[in-house]
């Protein structure tokens, strides 16, 4: 059995190649939002998704926590609606508005029935919800309340005391790396809410994504719904560019946990990376592909050492974070430290071999289908592409993209993006000894 | 390899069932095969009727433990070689342990079903135990006890909650296990279990997809079908005593703001068309804490702001007994004890004046738009399906459950809240927060960088 394997497994190929990819519509509304649609009558139902580019981010300096709140004070209370009207009408004709919030994408979602009774009640709040917040300054009193006491709350916690640490120590003082404190809070006034949302959320920069059951035309009109009446500010300006490592740091933060939570990387790489894929495919091999990966195979099916353990690179709109992370007991945390580094400076030293990438590539090709399966996967897709200006073609030319990618280039990739000397490494837990 | 305390809440247990096709092989194998061809793909789960309510003192987490060692090869396919294997053919895959069962998972192209049924089959009776692999991957289960349990106070607060509100039930034991337990378990405790447990007799095969039914029957006998039934123990009933009057427990862990669990025994589903308690629950639940206007959220967290965060949990569905329960965290400047007294004053709202019929026409608003959503993800429509079987009622049964929570009445609901909600069933558990120093008292607690 484990003889006959690879030669199988080297001539079977990519059986899943050609697989139907949704059909994506794009145009501009009047607005001057833009619009990514894929139009499917399977489900009765429709998803929406708004995005700005107005994540933390956007923050300024001496601000910060203000996009956050903008975006979460977005649905608690609208002209002509408080934020009971708002989520009591909702929940009448069962529709759900969700939020996704990270350091460059600010979005507001909808699930909805698409019969017209209840998709209109819901597009109706989602378009007063994206257009006429009123940020009150009620709840924005309460809401900072609420937010002070999770992030003291947090502030015991390893994993965001690692996080936190570790966005400090790989960005600096690019806002990638900030994170809002108490104080900060405390100062933010409606004002600013006001301001930032007039700012980052006009119609020029929004991406509305469409999926489900409704048709192009209704599409067209959805879309100027939600946007026609954004504000019709100057597009943002591009986040700064982010620095690159000078070279290594390791800082020990004290905790009484069991485990400590160590987190090692440096900047990675941008959205439209043209080392995109060799690194993606590359870090399938040294800790994305879950049971099969190196970092996996050494640490915790070889040695026990851990539960979970992985690297991943976050393509954003300037260069994320290429992270490795695992929680190891406190005793055993220079052995586990001594293990990931190992490998990380032999996967980038010797590269990856023939076999492993071949794995790599079924795994991502074959399991393509996977990824656009449900409407929700394809809606993200959609705002993705959107925010980031990808090409239309990107699910169609994603699993040729990472067909062309061989050892070389992957090899190639990580010896030129990724410096085993020049990586910052936290670990929260133990006794905070200095190294 | 994860595991879940599973609470699937108010939505679990609902569905009209199209296209579903059932058999149940000579060996006792029950397979259900629900067909969706709106992508080309599959998701294979097996479901074994073994959970951590079925360990002894002693060795509690060892379900959790094979759970683990189920990746660890077999006499054909060795150790890693089934996670490779899935991998190359594009599949995602994992395991899930609860109190009620053990299953396992896989989603790949719908051309790659049979190399799944033929691996999955295969460690159905086939698996291999070594004692190497044993103390390797015990240590891993150590490593998830302290990175899900003991470094997270809530979840030590849940941890000892259960401990405390069952006394009899093997619910007080958690899934993943007493570290002491874990720290004494040897591989043969693992064999055992799985030698027990693992048979066609004692399992549930699920599959969804863009598949053929007749296909995918043809291809269980091929695999599973040559599996030897198993000769399952005798199952003991387990019957909790009734709780003679309130518990009260404080956890202490590092933490900054103290939370408050109020969890009552409550009925599960047995009888889905005479039994209404859990119905009624169900929508109590959905009226507590359905949306962000439903009652609690609005009242102590919007306006009196005396929480800043609410919340309501029921599963109506589970082999053994259930508990109604409700969290929250108090606001600055509100005592723990104040907040509860809050949230007796909303409890007894509903013992006095009831509920509207607006609040019941919401939640059923809800449910039916859930019902919808939910076809959008064909592993949880497979999930549905495996859990309700392996709790011991059919998936014939979520329609009518469904049927049954539209027709809750608020008359029911209001008497659920009176007969149910007692001070008699009820637990309390409180976390103590401790500040991080105290613990283990630091020299110069600064970070250095360099």
């Amino acid at each position: 059995m484990r003889t006959k394997l690879i030669p199988f497994v080297l001539l079977c190929g990519f059986a899943a190649g050609a697989f139907a990819t949704p059909q994506i519509q794009h145009w501009q509304a009047a607005s001057g939002a833009r619009v990514y649609f894929v139009q499917d009558h399977n489900l009765p139902m429709l998803d929406v998704a708004v995005s700005f580019p107005a994540g933390s981010a956007y923050d300024q300096a001496g601000n910060k926590g203000v996009a956050g709140l903008t975006h979460g004070l977005l649905d608690l209370g609208v002209q002509g609606m408080n934020e009971d009207d708002i989520a009591r009408k909702l929940a009448d004709v069962g529709a759900r508005v969700g939020s996704s919030f990270d350091a460059d994408r600010s979005a507001v979602t909808l699930r909805t029935l698409s019969s017209p009774a209840e998709r209109e009640v819901a597009l109706d709040i989602l378009a007063r919800v994206l257009q006429q917040p009123l940020f009150p300054q009620e709840v924005l009193a309460r809401e900072k309340t609420r937010l002070i006491a999770s992030l003291r709350e947090a502030e015991t916690k390893p994993e965001f005391l690692s996080e936190k640490a570790f966005g400090k120590a790989v960005f600096g003082t690019h806002p990638y790396g900030w994170q809002a404190e108490v104080a900060d809070i405390e100062k933010v006034g409606r004002a600013d809410l006001l301001e930032f949302f007039r700012a980052h959320y006009g119609a020029r920069d929004a991406v509305v994504a469409l999926m489900g059951d409704v048709t192009r035309q209704q599409a067209e009109a959805i879309a100027q719904q939600l946007t026609a009446a954004l504000p019709q500010s100057e597009s943002v300006a591009p986040l700064p560019a982010v620095a690159s490592l000078g070279g290594s740091s390791e800082q020990r933060i004290p905790h009484p946990a069991s485990q400590s939570h160590i987190l090692i990387g440096a900047p990675g790489i941008a959205r439209n990376d043209p080392d995109y894929f060799p690194l993606y495919v590359g870090n399938y091999i040294l800790g994305g592909g879950g049971f099969v990966s190196r970092l996996m195979n050494e640490v915790r099916e070889k040695r026990g050492m851990a539960y979970s353990v992985y690297s991943y690179f976050m393509p954003m709109q300037q260069p994320g974070a290429f992270q490795i992370g695992l929680q190891t007991k406190n005793e055993q945390v220079e052995e586990a430290l001594q293990v990931v580094r190992t490998t990380v400076r032999d996967f980038v030293a010797k590269g990856v071999t023939e076999v492993e990438l071949h794995a790599a590539k079924q795994n991502i090709i074959g399991g393509f289908p996977l990824r656009i399966d449900s409407n929700r996967k394809i809606l993200e897709y959609l705002s993705v592409i959107g925010f980031y200006n990808l090409p239309l073609t990107y699910l169609d030319d994603f699993q040729a993209r990472v067909e062309q990618v061989n050892v070389r280039t992957v090899n190639d990739a990580f010896r030129r993006r990724i410096d085993p000397d020049a990586m910052a490494t936290v670990i929260v837990g133990g006794q905070g000894v200095a190294k | 390899m994860r595991f879940y305390a599973f609470c699937l809440g108010l939505l679990i247990a609902i569905g009209a069932q199209a296209e579903v096709f059932e058999q149940t092989l000579s060996n006792g194998l029950k397979v259900i095969v629900k067909e969706d061809r709106r992508a080309p793909v599959v998701v294979q789960q097996i479901w074994y009727r073994a959970g951590s309510m079925d360990e002894m003192t002693g060795v509690t987490g060892v379900a959790h433990v094979l759970e683990h060692m189920m990746f660890k090869g077999t006499k054909e396919v060795p150790v890693g070689e089934f996670s490779r294997r899935i991998a190359a053919a594009g599949g995602r895959e994992n395991a899930f342990t609860s109190y009620d069962y053990t299953a396992y998972f896989q989603q790949l192209h719908k051309s790659q079903l049979e190399l799944a049924m033929k691996l999955e089959a295969d460690r159905m009776h086939n698996l291999r135990l070594s004692d190497e692999e044993f103390a390797k991957e015990i240590r891993v289960v150590m490593e998830e006890r302290r990175w899900r349990t003991d470094d997270d106070a809530r979840a030590l607060l849940d941890e000892r909650l259960m401990a405390t509100a069952y006394q009899e039930h093997p619910y007080r034991n958690p899934i993943v296990g007493w570290m002491n337990d874990l720290k004494n378990m040897t591989a043969d405790d693992a064999r055992l279990w799985y030698q027990t447990w693992y048979a066609p007799n004692n399992a549930t095969l699920v599959i969804a997809g863009d598949v053929d039914a007749k296909q995918v029957f043809a291809l269980a006998r091929k695999y599973y079908g040559r599996i030897h039934v198993g000769k399952l123990p005798l199952r003991k009933p387990y019957e909790e005593p009734a709780q003679l009057g309130i518990k009260r427990i404080v956890v202490k862990a590092p933490a900054e703001l103290p939370h408050l669990v109020m969890a009552w025994h409550a009925p599960t589903l047995r009888d889905v068309d005479k039994d209404w308690q859990p119905y009624a629950l169900s929508v109590l639940a959905g009226v507590l804490d359905g949306n962000d206007s439903a009652r609690l959220n609005k009242s102590l967290v919007r306006e009196r702001q005396v929480a800043t965060s609410i919340g309501a949990g029921y599963a109506n569905t589970s082999r053994g007994p259930t508990m109604f329960s409700l969290e929250a965290t108090p606001a600055a400047g509100t005592s723990v004890e104040a907040l509860e007294v809050a949230i007796r004053e909303q409890l007894q709202m509903i013992v006095r004046d009831g509920v509207s019929e607006e609040e019941l026409r919401r939640v059923r608003a809800q449910v039916t738009a859930a019902e919808v959503y939910k076809l959008d993800s064909l592993f949880y429509q497979a999930m549905q399906i495996g859990q309700i079987e392996s709790i011991g009622l059919s998936q014939h049964d979520l329609p009518v459950i469904l049927k049954k929570l539209q027709a809750v009445t608020a008359a029911q609901v209001q008497a659920v809240a009176r007969d149910i909600l007692r001070d008699d069933q009820l637990t309390v558990a409180v976390l103590d927060p401790q500040p991080l120093a105290a613990e283990k008292p630091q020299q110069g607690g600064h970070a250095h960088a360099h």
